[in-house]
Parts: structure tokens; C-alpha cells; sequence
């Protein structure tokens, strides 16, 4: 799509959005409420492979979610719409009635909760891409020949809120994800990312050239690890993966007031309550992301939230309804509980420095396909994969075969962490079920005494 | 009154066009598809007591694909009418064209289907509950987990999805597909003394097939929650999984994931071609193996199947034409052809399945398990612990991690009971084993006759580029391997 075009269709999608609302304002009867959440995407994918394009193709999709409510009784319908006003009004009009008649059959919610303070915001961030034919051209160029293969997803993302009180939330990203891979032969390979709210072609250039790099290590005999305890670091990408996990249920509150949590053991002042390092501190950090200032019930999201502190867990995502449910005070989270911009704090390790500090032991580019092997315990497994070397005297020797570790966060993360980068990386989700994610995650790299590896 | 059902009953949009008003709108091309989706979804959920809203969804929209000038693009759009159908092969046709220079398919050489049918999940138009009957249902349930002051969390659910999802080609083709899936949940929880245990019906949407209400019937549903939660109190209760070197004997519940994990996706033919190796992964599974490969030992059938009516991924077509049949993909052990749909198949140079699909109208098709079963052999599940000296059985998977090119894994399963002396025995929690594909196949021992099978599956099989989760089915009977290395949870 070309950026003119690009820039007068995003206009327009927050002037349809507000007559969507003024929309659903007619459509309500006495007594009857509604909430709105608005979700769309003008998205350009292209898939590559062997340094060549597989699947290019774009999607243009629209959806609303309407809850409509009645006393403490309410249901939801979710329908994908045209952007055509003129047709979109008889499939509101006709999901809106379908949800009235699903009123009657519904009980009482004792834990509805909606905003409302009425508290409207707008956030426009990102400019017109460059078309993503330019894009792909150039990615190819740089490629040169090499054995690449990723996916590039870009072009506007598109939030909104709003509800019978007149509350309007707007929120649209314009940003891009190009996450790809360098292959030297069969599972060798070095993977990269380059996203963002604005293409910059040095910037581009440089992420390749590194990739480059790295991939000349490759191209060494890799080595075979057996199974046991080595001295590890843990790249910013590695780190994503482990801070993955914890968003899976670990910062929720209700999964917390449940003890379905992971850090569960971490709750309490007791001395029984297990402590990370005093070097951990983990947040919930609107501000760093690129995530909605809202959430799906209207309610403003906090700049941040503190969820572990100097090691203590502080804090957790609460929802309205697990508000409701537990007595506890909301806090902008969505339903699922899970951080949507995740922070961690920097330590005093130069990034430059890591591989001298690691001395002899494994540098871990990439984590893969990580799962509790015991949730309450915290202990976790998962494989290592792309750019992962042997390391000795601060030199990388050989890449390795891939190693499956299984070992606990709390044990990784306190007793043998032994420090984390000064520089924080803010890594921009490459999700894309089902639509492009907005969340994010700000992480240091980490470098351990020992990790324990299985298999 | 007007309800929820008669919003449902509208024509769906893959009916709405005919054939020669389409074939207007698509532009002049060497081949062009379009691909039409329209789902509709209730889901019912009781938690802890307390029925949660009733949420209904309307998804459709529509793919168009095409071949121009010597390359491949596609578009897709949920604005459905003749003007944004219309935009949607334009844009589709100007990828084509612009990345020609580039393509990785030889579009000359793909097939371009040109077949006409209908499908149609059993007991299609069979009443359904109403949204009543539902919610009573799992209330009903709900309230019999609440058996503990140790059960801290329990939750029913049920998603009804009907779906019309059609493929209009310029070759003429034209095929209705109609389906009504099913997918009925339930788990509880259980905390005491710093552990916490979940016990589910056959996993988090392990049951899910396509049909009505006889669905139920058939896992047990109703009165099932009592059992459920009375296994989650005996789980906090009990030690923890033994460490060693054993035999196990998996449930259907866990051979589905094995399946799935070290089978299915090593032997999807786009991984082996290197689409996945960016996200999903590689494959241990190179071209050359097929025809000669010992994946397995000779118990080990395996079969493509997407005819079984009730299984998950049963259809008529692929989402690229190609019609559905059932083929083996590993017999008495020796690997003979991978999971490609003809795309692949065109590519590799080998033989395939029907099984390009896509999750959804805004995605591209792509190399899918479908319905993957392990067939049936002749053990009863009496003969089979009767032949363990010591092992565990293992129910329910809960835990699945594997490499990326499907070889070295780790599951957990919820439940586990000893067997010593060919006898079942205590119940341990945390049951977990770890192996690598290539070696374990060769490893199976026995496998459980077909009273032992059930015809399981997952709505959420997810991989590519964009993403896709995808639903797949899995029947699989119980079935013993041998020297396994068997783990439990943390010691304290």
C-alpha cells in the first residue's frame, strides 16, 4: 500500500470507530448499558525463504466486541465488520439484538465491573510505512544470496474503547516486525529482529551485518555438550523467553489468590516466601511499550506497576472482575492478567563485557519452546536454539547442539545469578495469531553461575 | 422471541455469491481462488459457581489468492462486499506481480484445483441445547467439584462453533464445506501445604469433535466433575513421581501429544522444505528418509486420516481443493510419506496429503496435521500393565516442551500409578519423561487394542508465518514403551 493511501485510510478508521459508537449509543434501550472494545489492522505479511519470498500477501480486518449490559447481567458478541458504515450497521444492529435475547438466560455477574469515570485518551504513534514492496526488495538485497528466512509483518494497528457513559479510547500504532533467520546448515543459524515505528535502512544494514558475524561462528564444527551444570549467559532474547514464562499466569492475581501462580512461593513477608535476587526488579511499564493506555473494560492503565522488587514480589496484575472476586483493587489489567509491556531492570554488566565475564561456559542466544515442568516449584524446561556457543577464556570456540535445560527460575534468577547487563533491550512482540500483538518486553541479558541442562 | 439462534440461521456469506458473480469480480490472471469463511461461536463458562457471561462471535471474511505474472500474492478482507472482494484480488494480483522476481514457487508447475462437493459434519442440523440446557449443565457440574476447602479453582465450559467455509477457483471449482464442532471443558484445583495439582476431563480442550450433543455422552461429561475434583485432593496427597529408568505405559489423553509433537510436526513436509525454520522449527526428518526410514518399531502404524466423521479435522477438502483421503504415513514402523499438500508436494518432488489448511479467512494455507492416529493394535489395557514390571502409567498431558527440530522433548502429565509386578499402584504426581524422538518410536512395545482408542484433538495447534493455530484431531489407543526415562517433580 502506498504511504499516501496508507495515511488517509488510518484518518479514517478513528473517525468510522466513533460512528460505530454513536451507533451502538442509538441502538440501547431503557435500562441498558454497553462496553466496546474495537480492534483492526491494515497488515502486510511477507513470508520468505531460502532468500526468496514464499507467501506475500496483505489483511484488512475490523472487529467489535460489544458487551451489553443489563442490572448485573450481561453478554458479549464479537463481529468482524466491513468498514462500510452503511453495511456495518445492520450486523451491529443485528448482534446487539442477539445479545439482548441472551440476557434472559443469563444469571446475575456478581463480579461485573466497568469503568466509570469517564477518562478519554488518544495516542497516534508511528508514521506511513515504506511500501512493503520497498521493504522486501531491500531485505532480499541485504540477503545477497544467504539462506534467509523470516517474516516481515507491518503497517497500522488499530485499539479503541468505548461505552454508553460516552467514554472514547483511541489508540494506533503504525510499526513493523521483521524477524528472520540466517541459516549455515540444518539447526545452525543465527536469528534476528529489526522492528519498530520507522524503517531506518542503517539501522536495518547493521542488524545484518552483525547477523553476518555471528554466522561466521556457524560455520565452526559444532560441539557436543553432555548433559549437566554450566556456567551460562543468557542474551536480552534468551531472557524474553524466561520472562515469558512468568507472564503465563505468574503476575495474575487471581492465579496468585488461587496458589495457581508460578511464583506463588514468592507471596508473603514471611521468611518461608522466596526472595530473588535483590537485583530483580520487574514492572508492568505502560509508559516503555507500545501497548493501549487502556484496558478492555475502560479502565486507564497506570504509567506502571511495580510486580517484583529488589527480588520481593511486590505486585500483581489485578482485573476488574478479580477485583470484584477478591477484594482487591484493580489496576489496569486486562482479563488474562499478563504483562503486556514487561520492564526489567538493568544491572552494572557492560553488554561488551559479557563474554569475558562468562569466561568458559555457554552463551545462549535463543531459548525455544520453554514449559513448566513444575509449576508450583517455579521449574521450568526448554530447549537452546540458534546462535548458541561454547565459550572458553571469553572467546566463543564452537557452536553447540542444541541442549535441553530444566531448572528452576527461583534458583536461576537468586542464588546464582551472578549479574545483569546494564543495557535493557525493548524487544516488540512478533505474535501474529490472529492479529499483530502490541505488547512488548523491555530485558537485560543475565549471566549465571550454573544452569542445569537435562538432555 | 428473537434469539440468538436466528441470527445464527442467516445465510452465511459463503452462500450468498454465486459462482459467475465472483468470477466477476476476479481479475484476468493465470489462476486465482477465493476463500470464504464464516464461523459463528458460543462460549459457556461456570466458574467456581459463578456462570460467566455468555459470549457469542461472528468471524467471516474471505482469501483471495493468485498466480500472475510468474508469482504468487494473496489478500484478505473481511468487508465482504463486490467492492472490497473486488480490492482484495487487486492487491493480491499486485503482490504477484511484484515479487515474481523473487518467488520461491514456480507457479507454473502448482496445481490448480478444479473440484466441486459439499461437506458436512455429522449430525449437522440436529437440535442443539438451548443456551439454558448449557449453562444448567455446567452449573450442575460446577457444583459438584465444590466437594473441599482444598479446592481453590474449578471451571466448566462449552464452545459451540458452526462454521461454512467455501473455495470458489478459477479452474471452476467450487466446494461447501459445513461443520459444528464441539469443545466441552472442565478442570479443578486443588492447593494444600505449598503444592497446588490441577486435574482436568482429558486436558485443557482435549475433548473436541465435530457433531452435537452425543459428544458428551461419550467422554462422560455429565457426573464427571465429582471425579475429577476427588483425583485432584488425591494428587495433593500424593508423592511425587519416581526417577529412573522404566517402562510407561501413555494414556490416549498423553499418546495424542506424543503424536503430535514427535510425529506430526517432524513430518510436515513445509518444515522439511525450511518454511518454519524462522518460528516453528526445523525437522530431524530429512527427504531422503521416506520409503526406507525405521521411525518406529514394527507396532507403529500411522495414518492421515481426515475422513473420520466425528474426529476434529475431518472435512471433505483441503483448503487449497485437494480432496480428502486416508493414507499411511508410517506403516509397521518404516516411514513412507510426509504431511505436504500439494503446494509441497509440487515442490518436493514427493508424495503428500490433503492437509494446506488455514485457520481462519486471514490466513494462508499452509502444511497441517489434520487428523493424525496411531491405528489400533491388539493389547488389551489389563494385558499391557499386566506386562510391566515396573513403570508408570501416565494420564492427561500437562507439560510439552520440545527441540526445534522435533527430537529431544520433555512432557508432564497430570496424573501417574505406579505398576510393579504387572499390578496398578499408588497414584504419584508430577509424572514427566523426557526422550528423543528418533529413539523412542523404537521403543513402543505395545499397543492398546481399540477399546482402548479415543479420538481426542486440539483446537490450538499452533505454527507459521503469520501465526495460525489450528484445530487438529488425534486418536490414539494406550500404548507401552520401554526404557524410558521417567522423572517427577522438585524435592523440597
Amino acid at each position: 500500500m502506498a504511504p499516501r493511501e496508507q495515511n488517509l485510510r488510518q484518518a479514517m478508521m478513528e473517525s468510522y470507530f466513533s460512528d460505530l459508537a454513536a451507533l451502538l449509543d442509538g441502538l440501547l434501550q431503557a435500562g441498558e448499558t454497553y462496553t466496546a472494545t474495537f480492534s483492526a489492522e491494515a497488515s502486510d505479511f511477507v513470508r520468505m525463504n531460502r532468500g526468496k519470498v514464499r507467501q506475500p500477501g496483505s489483511v484488512v480486518q475490523r472487529y467489535l466486541d460489544i458487551d451489553l449490559i443489563r442490572g448485573l447481567r450481561h453478554a458479549t458478541h464479537l463481529v468482524s465488520l466491513s468498514g462500510d458504515l452503511a453495511v456495518d450497521r445492520a450486523t451491529i444492529a443485528a448482534a446487539v439484538a442477539a445479545t439482548r435475547a441472551a440476557l434472559p438466560d443469563v444469571a446475575d455477574d456478581p463480579h461485573l465491573l466497568i469503568a466509570t469515570d469517564v477518562n478519554a485518551t488518544r495516542e497516534v504513534r508511528g508514521a506511513p510505512l515504506p511500501a512493503a514492496e520497498t521493504i522486501i526488495d531491500a531485505v532480499l538485497d541485504a540477503a545477497g544470496g544467504a539462506d534467509l528466512v523470516g517474516l516481515y509483518a507491518g503497517g497500522p494497528v488499530y485499539r479503541g474503547f468505548a461505552n454508553s457513559l460516552g467514554q472514547r479510547n483511541w489508540h494506533e500504532a503504525t510499526a513493523f516486525n521483521l524477524q528472520w533467520s540466517l541459516y549455515h546448515r540444518t539447526d545452525k543459524a543465527v536469528k534476528s529482529a529489526y522492528s519498530g515505528l520507522a524503517w531506518n535502512a542503517a539501522a536495518f544494514a547493521a542488524k545484518m551485518d552483525e547477523a553476518r558475524l555471528e554466522l561466521a561462528h556457524m560455520a565452526r564444527p559444532s560441539k557436543k555438550l553432555a548433559p549437566g551444570k554450566y556456567r551460562v549467559y543468557l542474551t536480552p532474547a534468551a531472557m524474553e523467553e524466561i520472562a515469558s514464562m512468568m507472564c503465563w499466569g505468574g503476575f495474575s492475581a487471581r492465579a496468585l489468590a488461587t496458589k495457581q501462580s508460578s511464583l506463588t512461593k514468592m507471596e508473603g513477608s514471611g521468611s518461608d516466601a522466596i526472595r530473588l535476587d535483590p537485583r530483580v526488579t520487574i514492572a508492568e511499564a505502560t509508559v516503555d511499550g507500545i501497548a493501549p493506555a487502556f484496558q478492555g473494560d475502560g479502565f486507564v492503565r497506570p504509567s506502571r506497576v511495580p510486580l517484583i522488587d529488589a527480588g520481593r514480589l511486590t505486585g500483581s496484575l489485578v482485573s476488574p472482575r478479580t477485583e470484584r472476586e477478591f477484594g482487591l483493587t484493580a489496576n489496569g489489567a486486562n482479563g488474562w492478567e499478563s504483562p503486556e509491556s514487561l520492564a526489567m531492570a538493568g544491572g552494572d554488566l557492560a553488554s561488551k563485557d559479557a563474554l569475558k565475564a562468562l569466561g568458559t561456559g555457554l552463551f545462549v542466544g535463543n531459548l525455544h519452546y520453554l514449559n513448566y515442568s513444575d509449576r508450583p516449584a517455579c521449574r521450568l524446561t526448554g530447549m537452546t536454539r540458534f546462535a548458541t556457543f561454547w565459550v572458553e577464556g571469553g572467546d566463543i570456540v564452537a557452536p553447540i547442539d542444541v541442549l535441553r535445560f530444566d531448572d528452576t527460575l527461583f534458583r536461576m534468577l537468586g542464588p546464582n545469578l551472578e549479574a545483569l547487563t546494564a543495557e535493557t533491550e525493548l524487544l516488540l512482540a512478533s505474535d501474529t495469531y490472529g492479529a499483530r500483538q502490541l505488547s512488548s518486553m523491555r530485558v537485560p541479558g543475565a549471566l549465571l553461575s550454573e544452569m542445569t541442562f537435562t538432555l | 422471541m428473537r434469539n440468538l439462534m436466528d441470527f445464527e440461521t442467516r445465510m452465511p456469506d459463503a452462500d450468498r455469491f454465486a459462482l459467475s458473480d465472483l468470477s466477476s469480480l476476479a481479475p484476468a490472471v493465470d489462476f486465482w481462488s477465493l476463500r470464504i469463511v464464516d464461523e459463528t461461536s458460543e462460549n459457556y463458562t461456570v466458574r467456581k459457581n459463578v456462570a460467566l457471561p455468555h459470549c457469542a462471535a461472528t468471524d467471516r471474511g474471505a482469501m483471495a489468492s493468485v498466480y500472475a505474472g510468474g508469482g504468487y500474492g494473496y489478500a484478505a478482507t473481511s468487508d465482504m462486499s463486490p467492492a472490497g472482494l473486488r480490492a482484495a484480488f487487486e492487491r493480491a494480483t499486485a503482490w504477484a506481480r511484484a515479487t515474481a522476481r523473487f518467488s520461491l514457487l514456480d507457479v507454473a508447475t502448482l496445481p490448480r484445483p478444479a473440484a466441486r462437493g459439499e461437506y458436512a459434519s455429522p449430525s449437522l442440523r440436529a437440535p442443539s441445547p438451548s443456551r439454558r440446557d448449557w449453562f444448567d449443565l455446567l452449573m450442575r457440574e460446577s457444583q459438584s467439584a465444590a466437594i473441599d476447602a482444598r479446592i481453590v479453582d474449578w471451571e466448566t465450559s462449552m464452545e459451540v462453533r458452526n462454521a461454512t467455509h467455501r473455495l470458489v477457483t478459477s479452474a471452476g471449482g467450487d466446494l461447501v464445506q459445513r461443520y459444528r464442532f464441539l469443545f466441552p471443558g472442565m478442570s479443578v484445583t486443588a492447593h494444600a501445604d505449598g503444592d497446588t495439582q490441577t486435574r482436568t476431563l482429558h486436558g485443557y480442550r482435549g475433548i473436541c469433535q465435530q457433531g452435537g450433543g452425543e459428544i458428551l455422552a461419550r467422554f462422560g461429561f455429565d457426573g464427571a466433575a465429582r471425579r475429577i475434583a476427588d483425583e485432584a485432593l488425591e494428587l495433593i496427597a500424593a508423592p511425587n513421581c519416581p526417577t529412573g529408568t522404566m517402562d510407561v505405559l501413555l494414556t490416549p489423553d498423553q499418546m495424542i501429544l506424543q503424536i503430535h509433537e514427535s510425529i506430526g510436526h517432524p513430518l510436515e513436509l513445509d518444515r522439511i522444505l525450511g518454511d518454519e525454520r524462522n518460528f516453528a522449527g526445523t525437522s530431524f526428518v530429512t527427504p531422503d528418509m521416506f520409503g526406507a526410514y525405521r521411525y518406529g518399531s514394527d507396532l507403529l502404524n500411522v495414518t492421515f486420516d481426515p475422513t473420520r466423521g466425528e474426529e476434529l479435522a475431518s472435512y471433505g477438502w483441503d483448503d487449497d481443493g485437494t480432496p480428502a483421503q486416508k493414507v499411511h504415513l508410517i506403516r509397521n514402523g518404516i516411514l513412507e510419506r510426509p504431511l505436504g499438500g500439494a503446494i509441497s508436494q509440487a515442490r518436493a518432488g514427493l508424495p503428500g496429503t490433503s492437509n494446506a489448511r488455514a485457520d481462519s479467512w486471514n490466513r494462508p494455507p499452509i502444511d497441517r496435521m489434520a487428523n493424525l492416529n496411531l491405528e489400533p493394535g491388539d493389547a488389551s489395557l489389563a494385558d499391557m500393565i499386566a506386562g510391566i514390571e515396573r513403570g508408570v502409567l501416565m494420564e492427561t498431558n500437562s507439560s510439552w516442551s520440545i527441540d526445534d527440530s522435533r527430537n529431544k522433548f520433555q512432557f508432564g502429565c497430570e496424573r501417574g500409578r505406579l505398576i510393579e509386578n504387572g499390578k496398578l499402584g499408588a497414584v504419584v504426581k508430577n509424572p514427566n519423561y523426557r526422550g528423543i524422538s528418533a529413539n523412542f518410536w523404537r521403543s513402543l512395545a505395545r499397543v492398546g487394542n481399540a477399546e482402548t482408542l479415543q479420538v481426542l484433538g486440539t483446537p490450538h495447534c499452533g505454527k507459521g508465518e503469520p501465526s495460525q493455530a489450528i484445530r487438529v484431531g488425534h486418536a490414539s489407543p494406550a500404548c507401552v514403551f520401554t526404557d524410558v526415562s521417567v522423572f517427577g517433580g522438585e524435592e523440597e
